[in-house]
């Protein structure tokens, strides 16, 4: 019994494996963010969001305030309810002039999700975690394509996913910044 | 006794809490598509991120002080030219109001009844383009006057070369114009070649509109300028709409595909005309020539 299950490790993933540990040991510890912290961040992802673009660029301009939840849901979990992620999608809707309820629908998903694999997603390194993040947007994506469906639109072309992809690019350097705000200063009192 | 601090959150797990957002989130929608039973609730989420959309236009605000702060410059040349263009503007006026007085006169020998003279009676409020809503599914655009400015629901907006779209939702300091493109508007509309009328209606792609309905033998050809008919009492009559691109006569279907393009272009420039045909003032031109055709 025990033979065969050292034959299944193989040498390779065990390598693997600790790779990841010594990664997920190596990050910095997260310091708590507050919640005017929070609150500051969610404020500016909604002002990003209203910015008024035109043409290519606003097709392509990532979805800020799900950016935010994901990446709060995912570094600090229990800080945010679902009700902010719901009342922020109506914020959100009501500025893009669209239907009232899709994006709060989106970012419900998108709260869970991060909900179920935040822990998950840590154990990576922030260049790894970017095309999950991607994935977790495409399913926002899908949600709004459906719902859009539903009331009989149709389909826009291809250029509909850019603002995935864009948020995927962008993960990496926003979370890293991010984490750089959130370092405690060295207390230069202390010895 | 006391209860002991609790160790882990209690509630419903993030399933049930999904599945109970989801519920709601797809009531919402239901609401917003179909029944809109409480048009207050976007009023009031409208009034909170007031502030915040104020804090996004800033950027474009200072580019648009640059901007015009730089074309100050050359503002002698422009005078110049507008006052060219006037002149000519004015000539044209000038026969306009005689080929009026010309035509009423006519009619009035004709006996027939004298057209409702919308056009004198328009007010109109000039308003700025905010900003594009980022929503590929719906040809929206958001103006910059609202309910404060005596903008109403039903008006039509109007660009330098024609009809833009019609005021959809109005907000106390901004309003949302439907494009003509979009899926669900619909203009009555007269060919200017023939007098032919029918409806356009907005397809929901960029730039493209369709004459729905048409026989395949109607007397419709390409390049054909389609102008407002002013049936329906939303849109004053003679502004243009579109001009026929392409027509698919295929005679095994009912119906003839035609497709046009709209004239009027929203990313051209920022400042469109809100029109305003009130309704009292409708009435009150409606009952005047009916007296008059009386006492003739």
């Amino acid at each position: 019994m025990i033979l065969k299950r050292c034959q299944q490790l193989n040498p390779e993933r065990i390598k693997e494996n600790n790779s990841v540990k010594e990664n997920y040991l190596g990050q910095d510890m997260y310091v708590p963010a507050s919640s005017s912290f929070i609150a500051t961040s969610l404020v500016i992802a909604l002002i990003l969001n209203f910015l008024p673009l035109q043409g290519d660029l606003l097709i392509a301009r990532p979805d800020f305030v799900a950016f935010a939840i994901a990446y709060w849901n995912i570094n600090h979990p229990h800080k945010l309810g679902m009700s902010v992620a719901f009342g922020m999608g109506l914020m959100v809707d009501v500025g893009n002039a669209g239907i009232l309820g899709q994006h709060a629908l989106a970012y419900c998903v998108i709260f869970y999700l991060t909900q179920i694999f935040g822990r998950r997603l840590r154990l990576f390194s922030l260049l790894k975690q970017a095309p999950q993040i991607g994935f977790f947007l495409l399913i926002m994506q899908i949600v709004f394509a459906l719902v859009a469906l539903s009331s009989g639109s149709t389909l826009p072309g291809w250029k509909y996913f850019h603002a995935t992809i864009a948020g995927a690019l962008l993960w990496a350097p926003a979370s890293f910044v991010i984490a750089l705000l959130l370092k405690p200063k060295p207390d230069s009192s202390s010895l | 006794m006391e209860t002991a601090p609790q160790f882990f959150r209690n509630g419903p797990g993030p399933f049930a809490r999904l599945f109970i957002f989801a519920i709601l989130s797809c009531l919402l929608i239901a609401e917003d598509t179909r029944f809109k039973y409480f048009p207050q609730l976007r009023q009031i989420i409208s009034v909170i991120i007031l502030p915040l959309q104020r804090i996004a236009y800033i950027p474009s605000d200072i580019y648009d002080q640059v901007e015009k702060f730089s074309a100050s410059f050359n503002l002698l040349e422009e005078n110049i030219k507008l006052r060219q263009l006037y002149l000519d503007r004015r000539e044209q006026l000038l026969r306009l109001e005689a080929l009026e007085a010309e035509n009423t006169h006519l009619r009035r020998l004709l006996g027939a009844v004298q057209q409702i003279e919308t056009t004198a009676k328009t007010k109109v409020v000039l308003a700025e383009i905010q900003y594009t809503p980022r929503d590929p599914f719906n040809h929206k655009i958001t103006l910059n006057k609202g309910s404060y400015h005596d903008i109403e629901l039903g008006q039509a907006v109007i660009d330098d070369k024609g009809i833009v779209g019609q005021i959809t939702q109005l907000y106390p300091w901004s309003s949302e114009v439907t494009l003509l493109t979009d899926k669900d508007h619909a203009v009555p509309i007269q060919v200017v070649r023939n007098g032919l009328r029918s409806i356009v209606s907005g397809t929901g792609k960029n730039n493209e509109l369709e004459l729905r309905y048409l026989s395949v033998n109607t007397d419709i050809q390409q390049g054909d300028l389609l102008v407002t008919s002013g049936i329906g009492g939303v849109y004053p009559p003679g502004i243009p709409v579109a001009t026929v691109l392409k027509i698919e006569q295929d005679p095994a279907g009912d119906f003839a595909l035609v497709t046009s393009a709209p004239i009027a272009g929203v990313n051209r420039n920022r400042q469109v005309l809100v029109l305003s045909l009130a309704q009292v003032e409708s009435n009150d031109s409606q009952e005047m020539p009916t007296i008059e055709s009386g006492t003739n």
